[in-house]
């Protein structure tokens, strides 16, 4: 697979690090009174899609960015990579 | 009809008319005790112990394309119970001791051969925790044998005991361990399941659940809505399609598996060897391929199919302790779709709706435990409480912070 750095261009996914889904990204709230049932599924429950998924691949072998790269599961085929950083902020994060 | 030398010779000097096809092809009924989904190794044993153990046999396994097709026809054949942690190791001890009387019990030739299987040592901290392990399946009633060098130098001189980078320093042996034909374990298990009244459903893909009021009373199919009492869900690879039709998230991730055989070579391996500083594991079948695999690719996937940096990966490691098969040849490569847990350990458990029962999450370990996935599914469907061997294998274990950590990775699929 060759996932199209927004930086970097075209890069063998060999340089990378699979974490996961990218809602991996919205990180609940600690002080909430339901945080524990929440980090239970934000930390061990999936969605595990057939089909287009978001997930979040680190740049290891590369520029250490993070990156959210949209990937179809039944095919390989990555049809959009974003700066984490940016849809993140794009979702309200500050950091 | 009973399999046996005497029947072989029999067919054999009347032209082999006897021979009838080992299970039917029913339609359908409206209604069954118990629905199973999916026509795996392990579903087709949860029908036959079904049957066999606790004689309910008004019992039909729904199989989307043909028995057999998925994972038990893709693994490695690999048979072990060389587990750590207690909540694993009496389950798998317990699906070895099935798979030696197998062949006996279902009157079919699966060609399981005990040829053992060695876990490689590299280091003193590992030889220290392989012999820990070795302890705690002794715990279990298993087997294990810790060799060391100069011993392994006499039994397995192909071996490159003097790699700068990964000496060999021991290993521990399972002697019980070994390899297994794959499909005939599919076969077998149907003929069995088949002849006690099991409908086996192929080409029949489950589209939905019937679910009210919190209780599963049936499925949709392809071949119309089937009605049960009990539906099990045992699609290990694609439990997270299965079960998103019924609205549960599970803890696990589909990930691709890679597996590949060389050319036919002389008998040059003669059990089950894996290394121990990185991941491959090799034997040799009888017809005289390497079958051998290593890691999984690394991110979700539904392909059954991989990429080139697992190939070179498991090639590498190979050739980092046989440096011999280097010139063998690679005749296939295909993959499968593993149900990754977030522990590495699998499920055999109810589910929080009501007479729906899911088994999966197997990693890509789930070939051994078929007859003990099965035997324990059977239980759990047949008297509604866990087997004791499978006790621990919970859905809700994350919850309650019981994980089954072989690895101690923590709850990153892609690392176990």
């Amino acid at each position: 697979m060759i996932i199209n750095h927004p930086l970097l261009g075209p890069r063998d996914a060999a340089e990378f690090i699979y974490l996961g889904d990218a809602t991996l990204i919205d990180r609940p709230d600690p002080t909430a009174a339901d945080a524990a049932e929440a980090f239970h599924e934000y930390g061990y429950i999936r969605d595990n899609i057939a089909g287009k998924m978001q997930e979040l691949w680190y740049h290891e072998q590369g520029d250490r960015s993070w990156l959210v790269v949209t990937r179809d599961t039944l095919t390989h085929e990555i049809t959009d990579v974003e700066m984490a950083r940016d849809v993140a902020r794009s979702r309200g994060r500050s950091t | 009809m009973r399999y046996s030398a005497l029947r072989i010779l029999k067919e054999g000097l009347t032209g082999n008319k006897g021979w009838k096809p080992v299970w039917r092809e029913p339609e359908p009924k409206p209604e069954y005790d118990v629905i199973i989904i999916g026509g795996g190794g392990h579903g087709l044993a949860t029908a036959y112990y079904l049957a066999k153990e606790h004689g309910i046999t008004n019992v039909a396994v729904l199989e989307k394309g043909w028995i057999g097709g998925g994972n038990v026809g893709r693994n490695t054949t690999i048979i072990r119970s060389n587990y750590l942690l207690p909540g694993n190791e009496p389950f798998y001890e317990l699906s070895l001791k099935l798979w030696e009387g197998l062949e006996q019990d279902f009157n079919y030739n699966a060609m399981i051969s005990q040829r053992s299987i060695l876990n490689l040592v590299h280091t003193d901290a590992q030889r220290d925790a392989f012999v820990r392990r070795g302890n705690a399946m002794f715990l279990a009633g298993a087997d294990a044998e810790y060799a060391d060098a100069k011993q392994l130098r006499e039994e397995l001189p192909f071996l490159d005991f003097d790699n700068a980078r990964f000496p060999i320093k021991g290993g521990l042996f399972q002697r019980r361990g070994g390899t297994v034909r794959h499909d005939a374990v599919a076969w077998g298990f149907a003929r069995g399941a088949d002849s006690r009244g099991v409908d086996i459903i192929q080409n029949c893909e489950v589209t939905g659940f019937d679910i009210k009021d919190g209780v599963c009373r049936g499925v949709e199919t392809t071949r119309g809505a089937i009605r049960a009492r009990k539906v099990a869900m045992c699609v290990s690879g694609s439990s997270g399609r299965v079960a998103a039709q019924a609205g549960m998230r599970l803890p696990i991730e589909s990930h691709v598996l890679q597996a590949f055989v060389t050319e036919g070579l002389k008998p040059v391996i003669p059990g089950v060897i894996t290394f121990g500083a990185g991941h491959f594991y090799v034997s040799q079948s009888d017809k005289g391929g390497l079958v051998f695999g290593g890691d999984i690719d690394g991110y979700n996937s539904y392909a059954q199919r991989g990429n080139l940096p697992v190939v070179e990966d498991v090639a590498e490691g190979g050739m980092a302790i046989m440096p011999m098969i280097g010139r063998a040849r690679l005749l296939r490569s295909w993959g499968g779709i593993m149900d990754m847990s977030m522990d590495g350990s699998p499920f055999i458990d109810r589910t929080h709706i009501g007479g729906l029962y899911f088994n999966g999450g197997w990693c890509y370990g789930g070939f051994k435990a078929t007859p003990g996935s099965g035997w324990c599914y059977a239980h759990l469907l047949a008297k509604d409480a866990p087997h004791p061997a499978a006790s621990e294998m919970r859905l809700d274990r994350f919850r309650r912070g019981h994980m089954i950590d072989e690895k101690g990775q923590g709850n990153q699929p892609n690392l176990h």
